[in-house]
């Protein structure tokens, strides 16, 4: 668009007034506002000793856990469609003849490779069981590569952690299984 | 009398240098800490509070980080680039932090001590390493130029675009600022009647009235030329790092940054100290630390907090404004210093030296009190009247309007506003 350009209102600056001119009252207030700034309260959260406020735990994507039921077993029935949903291929699932009445297969192996996940959360949309689920665990460090994969009992470990900080998702939102 | 008596006055000369230069530098890192937290503080951060005594969990509060800052700096590649000069790429950072460190050897740095009786010891042991200077104010003007002369060279040796234009800059903004520098000091020069430092010191605690009451245009001069000369924001364009990367230490690396650094900072401190020794009073305060030149221990020490808490906090005035204030653009600098600062400071000089003049015929005439009382109203009611004449007729702002047409025969119209010949 040319400047020339009907469409273009032009905005006239205003004038400085004297005050303006004379530059004390900027002073004064450029000086106020970074005064008052120096002394107010700070918003730095002193990291590993302070934990920082995560918003709604309940829809955070952070770290994967794998949940178990009622009487402790894991959920999962190895559908797959975590993994097939994961635009990171980062789920793999080993799926076996289930032990259990209830259900046909179970996970024999079910690991996640943190590091290849974006937590995009497909996962745990997928899963028809809500058996997978993103915690609002936010730091997840390792120090090699291998340790960086989480294997089935780990992600039932996570579960077991967070299980009292942060209910299943479906039981607060109503949900029966 | 002994063997060491000739000796004495280059011995206690040996000490003041000594407890001066690790007290700067000491002062220069910890200034660094004192900037980090100011600039946290600021920005609603708590900036650097973790490192404190090493290979211990103790923090004190992040007062540890001045070692690991220096100590990471130090263990840096000292790295040359081939394209640079390398005598003058030396030598740049040399010059300048050598030529911080002389300024203080005229600036005194407290008052004096009591008398202590040692034979070939001159009494009382002032608080300043060369004592017997007279023209303690040219050595410290001169000595400031030369630092310049650092910075243009570091520019100059980097061969380097950043660099240079940072050093070209720098030469510019610091000529200009030199003269108002100049101005508003020789006003404190006229009224103390001495060019040494501690003389100037000692004729405000006399008075009882510090420079920047009786001189208020000619405090207000020098402390935005200081702020100049020091590169401090809002007119750190030497090295301002949106446009100009590190300006005229871009090519430098390891060590030779540190030296850079350090005089930077210097500067701020040496012109912290000219601030308070020439227009807040130095180690006076009413009613605190007496006025006389003789003291006693514990006066001497008390005169010497008082000026070391003044500069404190004229270096904390400099930090809070860098976070209050943006850069100014380089017209509006060469704007204000020739068009506002130069009138200004001559304004000021004009008034001091008329009041100076005419001082004994109004004191006969008058009395001793109405004179004194002209004589401190005068130079304010020159600040009123040139502060507003400044804001009324020389802006140092410049016309912003942007030009609103294509073609360029309009906007050249527009520019000039007035009719130019098609060609």
């Amino acid at each position: 668009m040319k400047p020339t350009d009907a469409a273009v209102t032009w905005i006239e600056e205003k004038p400085l007034g004297l005050a303006e001119r004379l530059y004390l009252p900027l002073f004064v207030q450029g000086l106020t506002t970074t005064a008052r700034h120096l002394v107010s309260p700070k918003v730095t959260v002193s990291y590993p000793e302070q934990r920082p406020k995560v918003g709604n735990p309940l829809i955070y994507r952070g770290v994967h856990r794998l949940n178990r039921d009622t009487e402790g077993r894991v959920k999962c029935v190895a559908c797959f469609l975590c993994a097939t949903a994961c635009p990171a291929h980062c789920i793999d699932i080993v799926a076996t003849d289930s032990p259990w009445p209830d259900r046909e297969k179970y996970p024999e192996s079910f690991a996640i490779d943190e590091l290849r996940c974006i937590f995009c959360g497909m996962c745990e949309e997928a899963c028809p069981v809500d058996a997978i689920e993103l915690t609002s665990l936010l730091d997840l460090t390792g120090k090699s590569r291998e340790e960086m994969i989480f294997d089935k009992e780990k992600l039932l470990s996570v579960y077991d952690m967070t299980k009292d900080s942060e209910p299943m998702k479906s039981a607060s939102l109503g949900g029966t299984l | 009398m002994n063997a060491l008596t000739p000796f004495l006055p280059t011995i206690a000369a040996l000490v003041k240098i000594g407890l001066l230069v690790g007290g700067l530098m000491t002062a220069a890192a910890y200034l660094v800490l004192v900037e980090r937290w100011m600039a946290a503080w600021v920005q609603d951060r708590k900036g650097p509070n973790r490192v404190g005594i090493p290979l211990t969990k103790i923090r004190l509060f992040g007062l540890g980080q001045p070692m690991a800052d220096g100590l990471k700096i130090i263990m840096k590649e000292d790295f040359t680039p081939r394209h640079v000069d390398k005598v003058l790429y030396t030598v740049a950072p040399l010059v300048i932090l050598a030529a911080s460190l002389a300024i203080f050897a005229a600036i005194p740095f407290g008052s004096v001590l009591p008398p202590l009786g040692i034979p070939g010891l001159p009494d009382p042991v002032p608080f300043l390493v060369a004592p017997g200077l007279d023209v303690g104010v040219l050595w410290v003007f001169a000595l400031s130029s030369i630092a310049v002369y650092g910075v243009l060279l570091g520019g100059w040796a980097s061969n380097n675009k950043y660099g240079f234009l940072g050093g070209l800059r720098s030469s510019a903004q610091l000529v200009a600022y030199e003269i108002p520098l100049g101005l508003g000091l020789l006003g404190v020069v006229l009224a103390a009647g001495s060019l040494k430092l501690d003389a100037i010191m000692n004729a405000q605690a006399e008075s009882g009235i510090w420079y920047a009451f009786a001189q208020p245009l000619g405090f207000l001069v020098f402390l935005v030329a200081s702020f100049a000369e020091a590169a401090r924001l809002p007119f750190d364009l030497p090295e301002a790092e949106q446009e100009l990367v590190g300006g005229y230490h871009t090519e430098y690396s390891g060590i030779k940054l540190l030296l850079f650094l350090v005089a930077e900072f210097l500067h701020m401190v040496t012109a912290a100290f000219l601030i308070v020794i020439m227009f807040l009073g130095g180690w006076h305060l009413w009613g605190v630390t007496g006025s006389s030149q003789e003291v006693t221990w514990l006066g001497a020490f008390i005169r010497f907090g008082v000026l070391s808490a003044k500069i404190f906090g004229v270096i904390l005035f400099f930090m809070l404004v860098r976070w209050s204030w943006p850069r100014f653009r380089f017209d509006q600098l060469m704007n204000l210093a020739w068009k506002v600062m130069l009138p200004l400071g001559i304004a000021n000089l004009v008034t001091v030296a008329t009041i100076e003049e005419f001082r004994p015929q109004l004191v006969a005439a008058l009395g001793a009190g109405p004179a004194a009382a002209i004589a401190l109203a005068a130079p304010w009611a020159v600040f009123f009247l040139g502060w507003i004449a400044a804001g009324m007729l020389t802006p140092s702002g410049t016309d912003n309007t942007p030009i609103r047409t294509h073609n360029m025969l309009d906007a050249e119209r527009s520019l000039r506003g007035q009719d130019l010949v098609e060609v």
